[in-house]
């Protein structure tokens, strides 16, 4: 039955060419148009480099201070000396790094100058992320330890200071702010989508102007914790909570006494909508529900031009239902008939979204609009675009399917 | 089992078993707008047997497709009662009507009602798609039914390829594909000159001929002459 129904559907299509050029354009640019945006989305949320384990990782970015009795509030990443007292004391992990969000520092080559995205962190920072060395490798708690003036640096940036011309920088020095640093690594850079690996330059913390030892609680660190398994997060969530719960309020920091203190190890959605979302159970559900009723947005007005279009084109069946229904199709066959041939046309929509959608994505990815951007159609944005087409074809095909299934037999045969 | 005689209008005796295949009671069809009533139907009763072959004739306009409509389920009487193979059809739901008319009826109309889009043995196959039949039973039914209408060498035709004659043939083979208990056919010759519309007479008659039970409506008083019975209408009353 499916294959004559696609039969059917194919001939339709052949039917009136230029008809079908006009919904199948529609089709593809409202499904291009979904397919890049469910691939940003991915981008911007999904496991990628340099962030590969970011399905077992939490992430501690934010503290709240909160000051009830003035309605006062503080917020914004930690200092180091609080992260290691309190995520990288951690038992369940299996490794928690501290870093700073980026910072900014010029370089200059030729009287050229060089704006450089600076990011100080722990020699465990190479282990939470998975940063493809091209050449050298990682400092470690030894060069921390010594204060050493070594730097992991992108390849972008080799290419700039170093005016590449193939051969190994590592040992050479890197001057920044005046002070000489060994380059020690070279990584394929991480795009600035994913700002707690994106960097220019990588310092151990304890290189000068890091702030490292602040002793207050906030400063300009944060923590990724890295667990064993993806089902230890909560375990993890639990013994950082019971940590900070055993901090007593009020308590006065940096000249401010506050009474409520928030802090949280999440995972990396609930952490990015946490940036302007209150409620912790809440805000996952509202960021997912803001991204499903912007796509149901984008697809609503061209589904509701093509629910116009597939009335007029079912209508010109009318026989054909008749003729089915004197035969003994129910009216749910004949509702699934049109909706299945819908979901075909989609489909075949689809295909050509997804050849225009993979064009599109490679534009962005070569256009250096966002530096190291690896927007990609992979299996999950391939499957939310198939679920994507399913949604279209209904949210089309359901309303007139349904008014035509309803027809009267002698009135759809006299048609 | 008990037999009856019923006699057609030349006197030729046939034999049936008494049971009505099917049975319109005190039927009437009232067609309503704001300002205008129209009774189409008044007061039919008829009683078809199985193996029978009957006419309807009547003017235009005088509710004979009206009537053959109501009696395959294509369109609800305003009153009255239908027995479909000995099941009263009241308060039916849409799959349950369905499935009366896959299993029990076959229609063929006058303008053939056939899907351009398929090929003729697609067509055919129509009624089977709609039981729990596998594709290759489907197919084998469809080409039989092909071959009983003569038409075996053009399954893979479409309908604008075949002549009108041909195309009502398909349109007979898709009636009797599902192997029904009461054909309808709604001026199956109208559209037909007469050389064709005889050789569509021929096949139904060969359908009876086989156990098929026909209800036909006509305008042709030769067609008609070749059926047992003949009931007419005159302004949606049953007058013979």
């Amino acid at each position: 039955m499916l294959l004559n129904y696609l039969k059917l559907t194919w001939k339709v299509l052949l039917r009136h060419p230029f008809y079908t050029f006009i919904t199948l354009f529609g089709i593809t640019l409202t499904l291009t148009v979904l397919m890049v945006l469910t691939s940003f989305l991915d981008h911007l949320f999904g496991t990628h480099y340099p962030e590969n384990k970011r399905n077992r990782s939490l992430y501690i970015t934010r503290l709240v201070q909160q000051d009830t009795t003035q309605q006062g509030r503080n917020m914004g990443p930690m200092s180091f000396e609080f992260l290691k007292k309190y995520a990288k004391s951690l038992k369940t992990p299996e490794r928690v790094s501290i870093t700073s969000l980026f910072g900014f520092a010029n370089t200059y080559v030729n009287g050229k100058r060089i704006k450089l995205n600076t990011k100080y962190t722990d020699a465990d920072f190479w282990g939470v992320t998975d940063f493809e060395f091209m050449d050298g490798k990682p400092y470690t708690e030894r060069n921390i330890n010594s204060g050493d003036h070594v730097v992991v640096i992108t390849d972008d940036l080799r290419r700039q200071y170093f005016e590449d011309d193939g051969a190994s920088v590592i040992g050479k020095y890197i001057d920044i702010e005046s002070i000489n640093y060994r380059v020690i690594g070279v990584v394929k850079g991480s795009p600035v989508t994913r700002p707690y690996t994106y960097g220019d330059v990588y310092f151990p913390y304890t290189a000068p102007k890091s702030n490292y030892q602040n002793k207050g609680m906030r400063g300009g660190f944060l923590a990724i914790v890295l667990a064993r398994d993806e089902k230890d997060l909560p375990a993890i969530q639990a013994e950082f909570a019971s940590g900070i719960n055993k901090i007593p309020l009020p308590q006065t920091d940096g000249g401010f006494t506050f009474h409520v203190m928030k802090i949280a190890a999440n995972q990396y959605l609930d952490d990015f909508a946490g940036t302007f979302l209150e409620g912790e159970d809440s805000r996952k559900v509202i960021v997912y529900s803001v991204i499903v009723f912007l796509m149901l947005m984008i697809m609503g007005l061209p589904a509701i031009n093509l629910v116009n279009v597939n009335v007029s084109r079912i209508m010109e069946r009318a026989s054909e239902i008749g003729v089915r229904k004197a035969f003994g199709a129910p009216a749910k066959a004949l509702l699934w008939q049109f909706i299945i041939e819908n979901i075909f046309i989609t489909f075949i929509g689809g295909l050509f979204a997804l050849l225009l959608a993979s064009l599109t994505i490679a534009l962005i990815n070569q256009s250096g609009w966002i530096p190291y951007a690896d927007l990609t159609i992979n299996f999950p944005v391939f499957a939310a675009s198939i679920a994507v087409c399913l949604v279209f074809g209904l949210l089309s095909g359901v309303l007139p399917a349904m008014r035509m299934s309803k027809l009267k037999i002698v009135d759809a045969l006299k048609a | 089992m008990k037999f009856n005689i019923i006699f057609s209008n030349q006197n030729i005796k046939y034999s049936y078993p008494q049971l009505a295949v099917l049975q319109l009671t005190n039927i009437d069809k009232t067609y309503r707008t704001s300002s205008v009533e129209t009774l189409a139907l008044n007061n039919i009763n008829l009683h078809v047997e199985k193996g029978e072959f009957i006419s309807v004739m009547g003017p235009s306009g005088c509710g004979k497709s009206t009537l053959l409509n109501i009696m395959g389920l294509l369109d609800e009487p305003s009153g009255g009662e239908i027995s479909i193979d000995g099941s009263r059809v009241i308060n039916y739901r849409d799959k349950e009507l369905a499935q009366l008319r896959n299993e029990k009826l076959g229609f063929i109309f006058q303008s053939f009602h056939l899907i351009n889009d398929l090929s003729v043995l697609d067509n055919v196959e129509i009624p089977l798609l709609y039981r729990k039949t596998s594709a290759k039973v489907r197919r084998e039914l469809a080409q039989e039914a092909l071959e009983k209408v003569g038409l075996s060498n053009r399954m893979k035709h479409f309908p604008k390829q075949l002549s009108g004659g041909q195309k009502q043939r398909v349109a007979i083979a898709r009636a009797i594909v599902g192997r029904p208990e009461i054909i309808l056919a709604d001026e199956p010759t109208g559209n037909l000159d007469s050389v064709m519309g005889n050789e569509i007479l021929d096949i139904l008659q060969n359908l009876n001929g086989d156990g098929a039970t026909i209800v036909m409506v006509t305008h042709d008083d030769a067609m008609a002459q070749r059926t047992h019975r003949l009931v007419r209408l005159f302004d949606g009353t049953q007058v013979l």
